[in-house]
Parts: C-alpha cells; sequence; structure tokens
C-alpha cells in the first residue's frame, strides 16, 4: 500500500523528510530523543566495529603467519599443514551435500507442491524441522556418535560425520528451499498444467528452475556452517591428521584442526593461520549466497 | 498409463523425502533419552546428578548443577549484553539509516552469522580474555568474558528478527505518531517498538537457544571450573562445554552421564522451543487481530 501511495504521489515521501536544522531545533526540545538517537547510532557502530575488528585482527596476525609449508600433504607436529584438514573438509562438504540437499529439496516439494492444505503430516513435518533447527550442535554430536559411531558400529570415521551433519543442515536447505518454490507464482503451474503437462513435469521442469536461485543460496550457506562446524563433528568423525582415504576412515576438517590447534596451547601463530583460511572460506560462501539473493531480487523487480 | 506409474513413484519419494526429518527427531530422542535417562538413575537422579554440587567422575560423584547454574549465568550474560545492543542495531537498519548505508550493513550482519563459532572462541581468547585479565585481574577466562563473547555471537540473531519484526509493523502506526507531534525517535521506539513486541520477543528466545546451545566458543572462554561461581570473574563449566571437555577420554558410567548432561541440555532447549512457538502464535494472533481493526476502522 505504502509503495503506490508513494508512487502516485512522490512529493508525499518528502513530508517525513527533514533538513539538518530542523532535526537540530527539534532535538533542543526533545534531548531525550537527542539521547536515543546517539544509543542506536553507537549501538550499530559498536556492533559494525566488533565485526571489523575481528576480522582485521586475524587478517592482520595471520597472514603474515601462514606459509607453504601448511600446505604440504603431510602433516608433521612441526609443519602443522592444513592441508589434510582442507581436503577432509572438502570430502564432508560434497558427501553431506549429496546426502542432505536431494532429502531437503524433496521435502521441500512435497510440502509445497504436493501436500494439502492443513494436512496434519505438514503440519508435524514442520515441529520436527524447528525442533532440528534448535538442536545445538554438540547434541548432535552426542546423538552421532552414540548411533553412526555406536549402534551402526562405524567408529570414528567421516561417514558418521557426514550423516550427522547431514541431519544437522536439513532444516536449512528445507526452508530456503520452501520459501523459493512459494514464491514462483501460481501462474507459471497453471500455465505448465494448461499446456497439459503433469504434476511431476510441472514441479521439474517449471518449478524447480525458477526457484534454483534462492535454494542455491540457501545450500551455500550450509555450506558455510558445515565449514565452520566442530563440535557435531570432534565425536564423530574424530580429530585424526591424516587424509581420510575412504569415507569409512576417520579425519579432522579445519574446524576441528584449529580447535586442536589452539587446544594445545603453543600453535598460536598457527591457529592464526588456520583462522585465516577458515574466514576467507565463510566471506566466500557469504558472498556468493548474497550475489544469488541479489540476482533473485533483480529477476522478480523484472 | 507409463507417466501416471512415474508420478505415483515420485509423489511417494516426497513423502518418504519428507518423513526423513520426523524419523531423525524420533531417533534422536530415542537414542539420547535411553542411554541418558538411566545413567541418570544409576548415578542418582536428584542426589548425584541434577542438584549435586560435586563432579568427581572418578569418585563416581556426578553432580551437575554447577553446569546447569553455569549456562543460565552465561547465557543470561550474553542477554543482557546482547539484547539491548541488538534492538537498538535493528531499529537503526530498520528505521534511521539511509539507504546506501543499509546496503553495506546487511551484509555485514550477515557476515557476522557466517563467521564460524571455533573464530568467535579464538578471537575470545587472543583479545577478550587479556582485556578482561588486565581489567579486572585473575585468569580473564570468566562468566563475564564468555557472556561478552556470546552477546556477540547473538547480535546477528537478534539483529534481523527484530528488524524483520519491526518492518513488518504498518507504516500508517508511524505516521500517525508523527502527525501528533512525536520526534522520529519517539515515533519508533513508543509506537512500532511495541507492536512489534512479540517478534522481538521470539528473537531474544532464538537468542537464548543459540547462546545456550553453543560449546565451542565457550569452551575457550570460560575457564571450565567445575565448582559453583561466586562473582562473574569467576571461571565456570557449562552443560556444552563438560560434554565436549570429557566425552574424549569418558568411560562407563562417566560416559552415560555426560550424555545424561546432553539431555539435559535437550530439554533445556525443547523448553525454549515450545515457548518460541508460543510467542510466535501469539505475535501472528496479535497481528490478525490488530489487522482486523484497521480494516474495520478504514471500512468506517
Amino acid at each position: 500500500m505504502e509503495k503506490t501511495m508513494y508512487a502516485k504521489f512522490p512529493k508525499m515521501q518528502a513530508i517525513n523528510r527533514r533538513g539538518f536544522v530542523q532535526k537540530l531545533r527539534e532535538y533542543k526540545k526533545h534531548p531525550f530523543s537527542l539521547l536515543t538517537y546517539l544509543l542506536v547510532c553507537i549501538a550499530a557502530l559498536l556492533t559494525v566495529g566488533v565485526l571489523l575488528s575481528l576480522i582485521v585482527y586475524v587478517l592482520v596476525r595471520g597472514i603474515p603467519a601462514l606459509d607453504l609449508e601448511m600446505f604440504s600433504l603431510e602433516y608433521t607436529s612441526d609443519n602443522q599443514s592444513m592441508l589434510p584438514a582442507i581436503i577432509n573438509t572438502l570430502t564432508v562438504v560434497i558427501v553431506t551435500l549429496l546426502f542432505a540437499v536431494p532429502i531437503g529439496v524433496f521435502s521441500a516439494i512435497y510440502m509445497t507442491e504436493y501436500a494439502k492444505r492443513g494436512s496434519k503430516l505438514v503440519k508435524l513435518v514442520r515441529m520436527t524441522t524447528e525442533t532440528l533447527s534448535g538442536i545445538p550442535s554438540i547434541v548432535y554430536g552426542l546423538f552421532g556418535a552414540i548411533f553412526f559411531n555406536g549402534v551402526l558400529g562405524w567408529g570414528y570415521s567421516l561417514l558418521s560425520g557426514v550423516c550427522t551433519l547431514a541431519i544437522m543442515i536439513l532444516p536449512v536447505i528445507m526452508r530456503t528451499t520452501e520459501e523459493s518454490l512459494i514464491a514462483v507464482p501460481d501462474t507459471f503451474r497453471e500455465g505448465s498444467f494448461g499446456l497439459g503437462a503433469g504434476r511431476l513435469r510441472t514441479v521439474f521442469k517449471i518449478v524447480l528452475p525458477s526457484a534454483a536461485p534462492g535454494i542455491l543460496s540457501g545450500i551455500i550457506l550450509s555450506i558455510g556452517s558445515i565449514i565452520g562446524e566442530a563440535a557435531a563433528l570432534i565425536y564423530t568423525a574424530g580429530t585424526v591428521t591424516g587424509i581420510a582415504e575412504s569415507v569409512m576412515d576417520p579425519g579432522r576438517t579445519l574446524a576441528i584442526h584449529m580447535y586442536a590447534q589452539t587446544n594445545e596451547g603453543w600453535y598460536e601463530e598457527q591457529a592464526f593461520a588456520t583462522a585465516v583460511v577458515l574466514l576467507a572460506f565463510s566471506l566466500l560462501m557469504n558472498a556468493l549466497s548474497g550475489l544469488l539473493v541479489k540476482k533473485l531480487g533483480n529477476k522478480e523487480m523484472k | 498409463m507409463k507417466s501416471n506409474i512415474k508420478e505415483n513413484v515420485m509423489h511417494g519419494v516426497f513423502l518418504i523425502a519428507a518423513c526423513v526429518s520426523i524419523f531423525a527427531v524420533a531417533m534422536i530422542c530415542i537414542f539420547l533419552f535411553t542411554s541418558g535417562i538411566p545413567a541418570m538413575f544409576k548415578a542418582g537422579i536428584f542426589d548425584n546428578f541434577l542438584f549435586s554440587g560435586e563432579w568427581h567422575p572418578l569418585n563416581d560423584e556426578f553432580g551437575i548443577l554447577p553446569m546447569i547454574l553455569g549456562s543460565i549465568y552465561i547465557t543470561a550474560g550474553a542477554i543482557l549484553i546482547g539484547v539491548p545492543i541488538g534492538i537498538l542495531c535493528a531499529s537503526f537498519l530498520a528505521k534511521f539509516c539511509p539507504n546506501w548505508l543499509y546496503k553495506i550493513l546487511k551484509p555485514a550482519i550477515n557476515l557476522l552469522a557466517g563467521i564460524p563459532s571455533i573464530v568467535y572462541g579464538f578471537f575470545g581468547v587472543t583479545v577478550i580474555v587479556p582485556i578482561i585479565r588486565d581489567l579486572f585481574g585473575g585468569s580473564g577466562k570468566s562468566i563475564l568474558t564468555a557472556s561478552i563473547l556470546l552477546g556477540i555471537m547473538i547480535l546477528p540473531t537478534i539483529i534481523s528478527t527484530t528488524e524483520s519484526a519491526m518492518r513488518a509493523v504498518p507504516t500508517t502506526y508511524y505516521e500517525g505518531a508523527l502527525a501528533l507531534g512525536a520526534t522520529h525517535e519517539r515515533a519508533v521506539f513508543k509506537t512500532i517498538m511495541p507492536a512489534a513486541k512479540s517478534g522481538i520477543l521470539a528473537g531474544v528466545v532464538l537468542g537464548i537457544g543459540r547462546a545456550i546451545g553453543e560449546t565451542m566458543a565457550v569452551v575457550m572462554v570460560a575457564g571450565n571450573k567445575t565448582t559453583f561461581a561466586t562473582s562473574i570473574f569467576d571461571g565456570i563449566r557449562t552443560m556444552t562445554s563438560n560434554i565436549v571437555l570429557e566425552m574424549g577420554y569418558a568411560q562407563d558410567l562417566h560416559r552415560e552421564v555426560l550424555i545424561a548432561t546432553g539431555v539435559a541440555l535437550f530439554v533445556f532447549i525443547l523448553m525454549i522451543n515450545v515457548s518460541f512457538n508460543l510467542l510466535k502464535e501469539r505475535g501472528s494472533r496479535a497481528e490478525k487481530r490488530s489487522r482486523k481493526k484497521i480494516a474495520a476502522n478504514s471500512k468506517e
């Protein structure tokens, strides 16, 4: 409503706009408002300041600590190489996505395209995904250690870490997919049905492609959380330093590598270097998902 | 006919996929509870687990009361620090900042949410801990340190929920307040904020959930003492850090008791979830009511 009104009467917006002198006069009369305004600005500055200082501090101390030895294939306690951990992280990310993305996307398809309105099952699924997204990662780790490592007998292995993480990111993928499926206009579906396409064809040829950027941005966000996850992996995938040759082998990811380095106490410089790499990954993932969301927004504008 | 079969099969596949999350929650509950609850009774649920302050696993003493209190203290501290800053910052984003600045700030807040908790923890150890040590003495690893760090970590959660709650309030509220002679600040904090109250509260509850479940960052800065804390400069251990610190070498009953600690944590989280849902429901009901009222008024 607001937008259309402003579009009709462009000058309407100017009513709420005040010049600097006017503001100053107002604040003189209402010192409490000035105080509130200052507090709000301080809070915003503080938030941005914390973020900037964290990033700058890690980069300033970490980049000089990086050296080529840290990227050698073999880990020794001397070179503190993080390459094995990086390779393990990539394996974990890929296999976790292989499990979680189909399940997450399919269940979102069921919830939006197939289920009847107000179905009991949908309510139950929604409730359970909300529960899942509230469970702390250490509880996932405990469950993984009990079930995948113990009951199924996989022991410390990338596979048990992967399965634990797949459950953990499932709600994120489901929610983002559902949101982007709902955002696809119904006219698309009606057009497809009208041309004689079945429900399945409509979903895969019409609805999914138009929802793809949104789904992708959700997937990228969950890649970020997989890379940064340590609590759920430490007792499922283990802390072994080498490259895992199969998914049944144990192996540490980058986040666990960093935890181990800080825990042991005398590798602070190397931990800074690992932090730089971790931070770079999360910056990259954030930028990518932001770009996708922006692309989605532009498309909608057209 | 053939395509009909395909349709039905895929319908089944989608249905099964939708049931996976139900299955996962059921499995998590079953396995946690069946391994945790017997251990609670074996150790003595009230006198040697929930309400005991003595944690000496080697002597079969498993009192987790200090850790439960530790989780509560640190979460409360994080809320005290994070919520005011978060709400103020959200109102800056929603109602104060110019458009060009918003385009920079919003991604920055998203980034704050994307930084791994282990990096936060490391930042806490190398920056916040020395500052606290210099200012107040002691080791620097304390309730206060952990509260500050967690307060920072829950900021993005609180900011994004508060911001969207404030943006959902109809602009007529704001304009009405301005027309009555209120300043911009007064209009924002006296009309928009109360109208967005339930959304903001839901964000705070979400933040509580995140703070109480945080593990890696807390382990690094909270000091991990198993005794009762006497001041905010004391070190303390939370339920999450108790699990992560001792699970690596725990055996038999000790291991089961750690799982039981996880169960206690899980119960806390479930309670938080239920209150979150209640708040959200109440919020959407209140919103509907006010929408109806506005619609009725505008008809007249």
